[in-house]
């Protein structure tokens, strides 16, 4: 069956869809015809990630059911902790229930695919999927975020990029210059020891130990291990305590190991990162590694978390630096790592091509645009992007120095074991123990988990 | 004489410190609600009662309190009676094995109550379709609720004398109304304090109730008291100071009622 | 039938309800325990025997893996670690703690009446009623380096509660959370001892502990026993402390509770974490036992005393 997408036509094809699904009687949505979608995401008004809900129940609704007469459109608010929304989504899977399309982080894909919870697009969306004019919006790399074993399982909503931020009053005092661009790690380093002598309590701030959480690796661990030549999963293996691994580490032990560049207690702490925003914006932190959340949403001059009301002045940023030039992966100069979030369609929807409708719609350039609605953020789409982020220089920046030479992580069950493995051995580190024991330990257990050292690369 | 003195002070310096260890952790809880730029010191408030506004303004947060009661209430009440017939029923008749068995029951509900046991209760509820309604959460969180339950009231029971509901027995009264009418005045302190037991610790549960419910309208104020964070996982504390006082206040209020009302205490009003 | 009894040894049947209705009257918390706690607790256990996985290829076809969860975790150094922090934990603020203050100010304030009294049970009761949820904020203003209430009384600024002494503080945290329990259970046992014993014994010249020991012990010995039993589990699968510490820093305050967290939430692995459910089990099962022994010592007595005080007034 083609499926036409004139709306007068889908609405008409729904309501027949919906008759026969009656008159089977297999799942009937009630109402006289009316077919029932349901939305999944980790939002809620009122509190986590409030105004993506806001979107949902003031835009997608009314202007998805406006063209699908007979279609009501439910939407099923979460807000907490990811790991938590995470064991919801995939216990409503697995149990064969749950939303017809679904909020994920782009990194569960893989595990969902694998435990069956999840089905290529097309696969459950139909013929539709391939020819979505919104394919060619969106970049390869970002594409890449709903993709497994290369098929595609969800559209991408958006992007981000991790860089060093900078603060510039501090490097003026320190005698440092404005327009910061390191182009290794020892500069990185060298700064922290002029910032110290200069008086600032907490030269660098890298994300470590395993309070941080993910935190801890996406903003610290993996891109400097880009930045050292190597991946944490590649060609069937995962990195162990290999040379990059080790320097990795060592360039946390010249931070926090008694040097003073770092401040190892908050690398221990149950809110440490809260922290770290808030000592960024009074000026107790010069050096720290976050994503673009941390422009857009922490040191936002008026909405922020750890708002800094003269953040365009004060506030530098630049790419994270290779070890040395060249040394990074791909032979870069600079690295970054990236994530987003996808929406993916329930293979157990009851109907699923209507709810491929409502996830192209959700997709669409006017809706993406309204989901910014003023702020700036990268969204997938690339038409959409070239307008929104003409606002924002940073973000401009992210997008198009930052996002060329990023990294993705590996969409495998395991991985988030394996990134906590990573954050012990930097917590070990932080802790005052050396880089080399910290790598040691780190590969017993690495083996210990992925099955031997079989599985294990370096 | 001496010693009775030392005694004495003793005693009082205990209750002073005693005092001040259990009141110091609340003083947050008088103070950042009314603060205008809440942070986690506790300081003299730059008043303002901007905060409750913020949180009327909430969609979820007044709802998730009836939830709470809902839920709280319907768990408490359930917990309430069916452990007191329970925990009557095994203090006055000998059944074999019943002490064992209770114990095998505490033991196995701190099973059911961890993280691991998600799954098996998730697929209970699916199949009973209990998944997002109140009677799922008010059942499973009972189930965790009833072992320790029985335990302590049958423990209370064994306390009370038994030469009441003989004679009573001797003017033709049926074991139902025995129990409503005389042993259950006795033993309601302790039938009031497992009341408030069983509703505070439904009020703090955040897991059960997170993955059994999905409609935001049924969700129980732990649950709503977690999305208070923004984006980045940054706690929003005006919210969640002025949130947690309004979701306190009707347990302290039951408890407040309940104490005046029946006393509060493990112990009734006949001895033997 | 015609026997007075005490109803602790509950030989008679007073109330003349019969197996019949003795039957119906548990049938309904029995119903309600084996279809919402034995059935879903037999299943996890289960569920310990395999590597059953939320996510990812062990999600779609788990295999029964024998007794490797087991295997692995007690080989696990975290785990035995946690193991210990949680036995110190245990010990710590349930034992030592709960019971120890509980007991105390039930004693203090057993011949007291009045404001004060009130006062003194109000703080602590509503420490135990409010919302885990709640507390865990409460204590996080109040132990927090850098802007916490207790560093400002003291005086003492940027001093890591949490971070330097993580099990210290989970310990204090929950006498604070939890003592109100032991408090009403002995003020309750303290009933049972007539004054004019105790009296008998000051005026022989006996010393508040000897008074403890030899006279309040004895008659309270069973509410001594229940309490243990019941704080000493509870402590053991209390998760509250995660809302303060996380676990953390690095692990120092990773009790049994939050390491099954870890391990079956964070980490996905619901194989693993059920077999160390069922390994806390087994150690309280243990805990139990001990507890059950004393019982029994308890049980001769009761009856010894009983004979002593004659039929009940």
């Amino acid at each position: 069956m083609r499926f036409p997408s004139r709306p007068a036509t889908i609405a008409a094809v729904a309501a027949v869809a919906a008759l026969a699904l009656t008159s089977c009687g297999t799942g009937a949505p009630e109402g006289g015809g009316t077919v029932t979608l349901t939305i999944a995401a980790n939002a809620i008004s009122g509190g986590k990630n409030s105004e993506s809900a806001d979107w949902i129940k003031r835009w997608v609704i009314p202007e998805f059911e406006k063209t699908h007469q007979n279609v009501k459109v439910l939407f099923q608010p979460s807000g907490v902790d990811d790991e938590q929304y995470k064991t919801k989504i995939a216990l409503d899977l697995k149990a064969k229930a749950g939303a017809d399309v679904i909020d994920l982080d782009g990194i569960w894909v893989g595990e969902f695919a694998q435990a069956g919870y999840v089905k290529p697009l097309a696969e459950v969306g139909g013929a539709a999927v391939e020819s979505w004019e919104g394919w060619s919006q969106i970049p390869q790399a970002v594409q890449g975020l709903g993709i497994f074993d290369g098929k595609k399982y969800g559209l991408p909503q958006g992007t981000d990029g991790r860089v060093l931020y900078y603060n510039k009053a501090l490097f003026r005092k320190a005698g440092l210059p404005e327009e910061w661009n390191p182009s290794g790690w020892q500069e990185i380093i060298d700064a922290g020891v002029k910032l110290k002598a200069a008086g600032v309590p907490t030269p660098i701030q890298i994300n470590a130990g395993t309070a941080m959480g993910e935190a801890t690796t996406m903003q610290g661990v993996l891109p400097l291990l880009a930045g050292a030549g190597a991946e944490i999963y590649s060609q069937d293996k995962w990195t162990g305590a290999s040379q990059a691994l080790k320097d990795v580490l060592g360039f946390y032990q010249r931070i926090y190991g008694g040097s003073g560049l770092g401040d190892p207690k908050l690398q221990q702490e149950a809110k440490g990162r809260d922290k770290s925003f808030a000592r960024f914006a009074e000026g107790e932190i010069a050096i720290l590694a976050e994503g673009d959340y941390f422009w857009r949403s922490v040191i936002e001059p008026a909405a922020g978390v750890a708002p800094m009301k003269d953040r365009d002045q004060v506030v530098g940023y630049t790419k994270i630096p290779a070890k040395e030039p060249g040394a990074g992966i791909r032979g870069q100069d600079h690295t970054s790592m990236s994530g987003g979030a996808v929406r993916v369609l329930n293979p157990f929807s009851k109907n699923p091509r209507l709810a491929w409708e409502l996830l192209a719609f959700m997709h669409s350039a006017d809706a993406t645009t309204s989901q910014l609605a003023g702020q700036v953020r990268i969204s997938s789409r690339t038409d959409v992007n070239d307008e929104v982020l003409a606002g924002d220089p940073m973000l401009r920046y992210v997008a198009d120095e930052v996002l060329p030479i990023t990294a993705f992580r590996p969409g495998l069950a395991i991985y988030p074991q394996v990134s906590v493995l990573l954050q012990e051995a930097t917590a070990e580190v932080v802790a005052g123990g050396s880089a080399e024991e910290a790598a040691a330990a780190y590969q017993a257990k690495l083996e210990g988990l992925v099955g031997g050292a079989a599985n294990v690369s370096g | 004489m001496i010693r009775h003195v030392i005694g004495r002070l003793t005693a009082t310096a205990v209750i002073a410190v005693a005092l001040a260890f259990f009141a110091l952790p609340m003083l947050w809880l008088a103070a950042a609600p009314f603060d205008a730029t809440p942070s986690i010191t506790t300081s003299v408030p730059e008043f303002t009662l901007g905060n409750f506004a913020a949180i009327l303004d909430n969609p979820y947060a007044l709802g998730s309190i009836r939830n709470s009661i809902i839920q709280g209430g319907g768990a408490a009440a359930l917990v309430v009676v069916l452990a007191a017939l329970a925990a009557y029923a095994l203090s006055r008749v000998r059944v074999p094995g019943r002490d064992a068995l209770l114990y095998l029951l505490l033991l196995l509900s701190s099973v059911v109550t961890g993280t691991a046991a998600m799954v098996p209760v998730f697929e209970l509820a699916t199949r009973l379709d209990l998944v997002d309604t109140h009677l799922g959460v008010i059942l499973v969180v009972s189930g965790g609720l009833l072992p320790a339950a029985i335990f302590i009231l049958k423990d209370f029971m064994d306390e009370t004398p038994t030469s009441y509901e003989e004679s009573a027995r001797v003017f033709g009264a049926s074991p139902l109304q025995i129990l409503r009418h005389i042993v259950v005045p006795l033993v309601r302190p302790g039938l009031a304090t497992i009341a408030v037991w069983a509703l505070a610790s439904v009020w703090g549960g955040f897991l059960f109730q997170f993955i059994l419910l999905r409609d935001p309208g049924k969700a129980p104020g732990s649950v709503i008291l977690y999305t208070l964070y923004t984006e980045g996982g940054a706690p929003r504390l005006d919210l969640i100071s002025t949130f947690s006082l309004l979701y306190s206040l009707p347990v302290v209020a039951m408890y407040l009622f309940v104490s005046k009302r029946y006393g509060f205490r493990f112990h009734g009003g006949i001895k033997r | 039938m015609a026997r007075p009894t005490s109803a602790g040894d509950a030989g008679g049947d007073a109330a003349g309800l019969g197996r019949g209705r003795a039957v119906a009257f548990v049938l309904p918390a029995l119903a309600l325990v084996g279809v919402f706690l034995v059935f879903p607790a037999l299943w996890t256990i289960y569920l310990g025997l395999t590597d059953y996985r939320l996510t990812g290829l062990a999600a779609a076809e788990p295999r029964v893996v024998g007794l490797d969860n087991y295997t692995g975790a007690l080989a696990d150094p975290e785990f035995l670690r946690s193991l210990w922090l949680t036995l110190g934990y245990v010990g710590g603020s349930a034992i030592v703690g709960q019971a120890g203050l509980g007991f105390t100010l039930a004693w203090i304030l057993r011949t007291r009446r009045g404001r004060l009294r009130g006062l003194v049970e109000g703080v602590v009761l509503l420490s135990w009623i409010l919302p885990s949820t709640v507390v865990g904020f409460l204590w996080f203003a109040l132990l927090d380096r850098d802007d916490g209430t207790l560093n400002a009384l003291l005086g003492t600024p940027g001093l890591g509660w949490l971070l330097d002494h993580p099990l210290l503080s989970i310990i204090v945290f929950n006498v604070w959370r939890g003592t109100a329990f032991s408090m009403m259970l002995y003020a309750a046992a303290l009933e049972n001892v007539p004054p004019s014993h105790l009296e008998t014994a000051r005026l022989a010249g006996a010393s508040v502990p000897q008074q403890l020991r030899d006279v309040v012990f004895p008659l309270i010995r069973r509410h001594v026993l229940t309490n243990l039993l019941l704080i000493s589990l509870w402590t053991f699968n209390d998760f509250t402390p995660f809302v303060l510490t996380g676990g953390g820093p690095e692990g120092r305050s990773e009790i049994l509770p939050i390491y099954v967290y870890d391990v079956a939430l964070r980490g996905g692995e619901l194989g693993a974490g059920a077999a160390v459910s069922f390994l806390i089990l087994l150690i309280n099962l243990v805990i139990a036992l001990a507890y059950l022994r004393l019982l029994r010592g308890r049980r001769r007595e009761a009856v010894h005393d009983a004979a002593a005080k004659g039929p009940p007034a």
